[in-house]
């Protein structure tokens, strides 16, 4: 089998640091190849110098055995290179057939020639979707579809556009379950026309499922290719981070003390959370699992001030907290919120602007801040941390990878030395080595005597690290589970209020 | 085939020098002094065609035009970095400006003020009630300022209303009363001493024969005075506060990321109405600097096209009108630009109308650079 795209020796730098380096790879025509790495192994990079967003550095890629250049989005699209991503590239206040032909309407001919021709566009449009087996009508808006179907849209938008090669970044992150077996059914179905897929992902097993060859890079280099078969996923997670994870969770460094740290009684907001009770001690870390709007990060906005709660108290050491997020922050509370873009950071302000924020006034001095010892702290940080990132006080957090923006959302904390720290959905996104590093900070700060509190969709890391787990439903802390008392099930049934038990397992991660 | 090995030479050959010319082009584009560089250009490729351009006496009118510009465009440097922006500055500067001449003017004539409405209470024949007394004329002044600036803060920050909105409505509102105080007549006969605060020379220069023993006044050209030093000191106060304190620290963190930063602890709802405050103090000392000169208090000094200098220098300098992205640095630049543009458009003859509708161009080519400059930081390392 040919190579529809072939990178020789192609290589890309950043800031200085190498994304991609000497990557030299065959796609083949026809065939599903499954990429793997993590955050900031060069993934997106790659991808991005395939759609023309930017320029390598070195070497070049083959497109159909000609060299392929492309200087823009629109180039990489002509060429039939289609992308599907995380984030749709889609109007969502358009119709789902004006969204397929967004780029070129049908036009009408004789008397009312160049006016769009709408019956023809809603056939067509009806036409592709069918292929896909979608059943919604080409006049629906964009809004009114499930996040899977909308994913379908952007496919059939390639299929109209008659690409052949397809890439998939990350495309179940926000589907259910059953959307995302119809997802892998029409992969199948585009491989089986003979259109070329990549397909990126960290959930390994799809990885293994959907894919004919694998290839893996680590560093921005390729460190191993071949056939999918001879691939397990043990194979994919040591090329992926270059050692045996012998554990993905610490050993727990000290065990909890006894001092709480955090006291909530009977805090209530109507509508959100009824009467919740909790407490978090000295060096110990709370878990606390429950569905998608089950109320956890409404409490922990309650608990950090951002919104209002109808009644109840919150005490901090002892001390009850009354004001806002400003003051709960000074008195010793720190909030890592589930979506770093929105809430997390500054993303074009450098990786030492945002490590400096919430301590800022503690580097000010008589003469004003104290650059040197921020920029001290900054590096000091990135050992702490295991930042992976150029020039600290000229690299914007943007050009970070995912999951080193959240080492930093993480980071920027520390120098504040928080008491409780609150740490919500904090490995969404992000790879497994990272992920590693991320428990191993919770674990270092539980021993310095913090207490944390960590909100998940993802019981296995909260069965993995916690000292206890409480469960809410409905707004309502309805168990609490000591370690040895941790089972997959019980949870379960808590989170559901157990009779009831549902049709699904409960959705992870679908809340971004 | 041929045309397969024509692309791969192509490429071979172009795309190592694309890469570099962009490089270099970043570099200049993404320089903190860009527009410094822009100004220098543009001064001597005009050089040739307007003579007049370079001569010592010309020189001495930008410098004193540029003064009080820069001061009231730091105030909305802090503004627009914070992610907001202050339409009401003019406003604030024809109302302290009137405010301070009626309470310190040293007479005022009844045909001219009899019919306002402060006639007889705050200024009368003899001046006003504060006649000569210039320190309670300015601190009246950055009270008014900072009473100002604190409604319009105050409005954004509490009750979440857009600047834009509040400040146009402050612009309307705030101007409409200075033109009533005095029935949208000037004020005059102001002090000397706060004359000088405007007109004062400190240091001077003299191109000429050394034959004579006095050198008449308008061969003098003014290098330092005293609206330099007032609009130099506050230029570097401000720079230090913007780019060495926790607080102007946190003014670039809520323009950047104002839910981010709110999570961090950062006093948000302070920061915006400290930074309103800032903005209309700046004004106020511009008002000081503007009204001096012209030494008379004048309601409508900020208006007509004036927001449009201040809003213009301050963007064309390169802080971003989305917030998050300013520097003290850049404004400095960018209204040495501004007065350097509007000095060799009116030496051109060009009429008031057509002097705007080019300002304006350059509005909207500053505006572009930054979407440019934005795309280049974001591609280059």
């Amino acid at each position: 089998m040919s190579a529809i795209l072939r990178f020789e020796e192609l290589g890309k730098d950043w800031f200085g640091v190498p994304a991609v380096s000497n990557l030299t790879l065959d796609v083949p025509e026809g065939q599903v190849l499954g990429l793997i790495g993590e955050n900031g192994a060069g993934k997106s990079t790659l991808m991005n110098m395939i759609g023309g967003v930017t320029e390598p550095t070195r070497g070049r890629m083959l497109w159909r055995g000609r060299p392929y250049a492309p200087a823009s989005a629109a180039e990489a699209s002509a060429a039939g290179i289609a992308f599907i991503h995380q984030e749709l590239n889609l109007f969502t206040n358009l119709t789902v057939a004006e969204n397929l032909f967004i780029d070129g309407f049908p036009r009408r001919g004789g008397l009312l020639r160049g006016l769009i021709d709408r019956g023809a566009m809603q056939r067509r449009a009806a036409g592709l979707l069918a292929r896909l087996g979608l059943d919604v009508p080409p006049e629906r808006t964009l809004d009114t579809l499930a996040p899977g179907e909308r994913q379908l849209v952007e496919i059939a938008r390639a299929l109209h556009r008659e690409a052949s090669l397809i890439i998939f970044d990350e495309p179940t992150t926000s589907l259910t379950p059953r959307e995302t077996e119809r997802l892998f059914a029409v992969i199948e179905g585009l491989r089986a026309e003979g259109r070329t897929v990549i397909y990126i992902s960290h959930i390994l097993g799809d990885v293994r499922r959907l894919s004919d060859r694998i290839a893996v890079l680590r560093d921005g280099r390729l460190v191993d290719e071949g056939p999918a078969a001879s691939f397990d996923v043990p194979r994919m997670i040591r090329s992926m981070i270059g050692r045996d994870l012998a554990a993905v969770f610490p050993e727990r460094t000290r065990a909890p003390g006894s001092r709480p740290v955090l006291e909530v009684t009977g805090l209530s907001a109507p509508g959100v959370v009824e009467n919740i009770s909790l407490t978090v001690r000295e060096g110990e870390i709370l878990g606390l699992f429950g569905l998608m709007g089950s109320g956890r990060s409404e409490l922990a906005r309650l608990l950090m001030g951002l919104d209002r709660a109808a009644g109840g108290e919150v005490r901090l050491l002892g001390r009850p907290l009354a004001g806002g997020p400003r003051d709960r922050v000074r008195s010793g509370m720190a909030f890592v919120t589930e979506n770093r873009r929105e809430e997390g950071l500054m993303m074009d302000a450098t990786i030492r602007e945002n490590l400096a924020l919430p301590g800022i006034e503690s580097f000010s001095g008589p003469a004003g801040l104290d650059r040197g010892r921020i920029a001290a702290t900054a590096e000091a940080l990135r050992e702490t941390v295991r930042l992976k990132a150029g020039d600290l006080g000229r690299q914007p957090v943007r050009a970070l990878s995912g999951g080193n923006q959240q080492k930093v959302v993480i980071g920027k904390w520390l120098p504040v030395r928080p008491r409780l720290l609150i740490l919500d959905e904090p490995t969404r996104g992000v790879d497994v080595g990272a992920r590693s590093e991320i428990y191993a900070i919770a674990d270092r700060l539980a021993a310095e005597g913090a207490g944390i509190l960590m909100i998940s969709s993802e019981m296995e890391e909260l069965m993995g690290l916690c000292d206890r787990i409480a469960v809410m439903s409905r707004g309502e802390i309805v168990a609490e589970f000591a370690r040895p008392a941790f089972e997959e099930r019980r949870l379960l049934a808590a989170a559901f209020r157990s009779g009831a038990a549902p049709a699904s397992e409960p959705a992870t991660g679908t809340e971004g | 085939m041929t045309a397969t090995t024509e692309a791969q030479a192509g490429t071979g050959l172009l795309r190592p020098q694309t890469g570099r010319i962009r490089r270099a082009a970043a570099r200049v584009l993404l320089s903190d002094h860009f527009v410094l560089w822009l100004s220098l250009g543009y001064f001597l490729v005009l050089l040739p065609f307007l003579p007049t351009l370079g001569t010592p006496a010309n020189l001495a009118n930008l410098l004193s035009n540029a003064w009080p510009l820069l001061v009231v465009a730091l105030g909305q440097t802090f503004v627009m970095t914070a992610g907001g922006i202050d339409l009401s500055q003019g406003a604030v500067i024809g109302l302290t400006s009137t405010v301070a001449a009626a309470l310190i003017a040293t007479a005022a004539p009844p045909e001219v003020l009899g019919r306002a409405p402060i006639w007889g209470t705050l200024i009368a024949e003899e001046g006003g009630i504060f006649a000569g007394q210039v320190w309670v004329g300015i601190l009246a002044m950055l009270a008014v300022g900072a009473l100002v600036g604190l409604v319009n803060g105050t409005l954004v920050a509490l009750l979440r209303m857009p600047p834009f909105m509040v400040t146009l409505v402050a612009m309307m509102t705030v101007s409409a009363f200075a033109i009533w105080l005095t029935q949208s007549e000037n004020i005059r006969n102001l002090p000397e001493g706060y004359v000088q605060l405007g007109k004062g020379q400190i240091v001077s220069v003299y191109f000429g024969p050394q034959d004579r023993p006095e050198i008449p006044r308008r061969e003098l050209h003014a290098v330092i005075g005293q609206a330099a030093l007032i609009a130099v000191a506050l230029t570097l106060a401000l720079h230090w506060l913007l780019e060495r304190t926790a607080f102007g620290r946190q003014v670039v963190a809520v323009g950047a990321n104002r839910r981010a930063a709110e999570i961090a602890g950062v006093p948000v709802r302070r920061v915006i109405v400290l930074v309103f405050v800032l903005s209309a103090l700046c004004a106020t000392v511009g008002a000081i600097l503007y009204s001096a000169r012209l030494e008379a208090g004048r309601p409508t000094l900020g208006e007509g096209t004036f927001l449009l200098d201040v809003i213009g220098a301050t963007v064309i300098g390169g802080t971003s009108l989305f917030g998050g992205k300013g520097k003290i640095l850049w404004t400095v630049w960018g209204v040495l630009f501004f007065v350097l543009l509007s000095n060799t458009l009116n030496m051109m003859n060009l009429s008031a109308f057509h002097i705007d509708m080019v300002k304006g161009a350059v509005i909207l080519a500053a505006a572009l650079l930054d979407v440019a400059r934005n795309r280049l930081a974001r591609s280059t390392g």
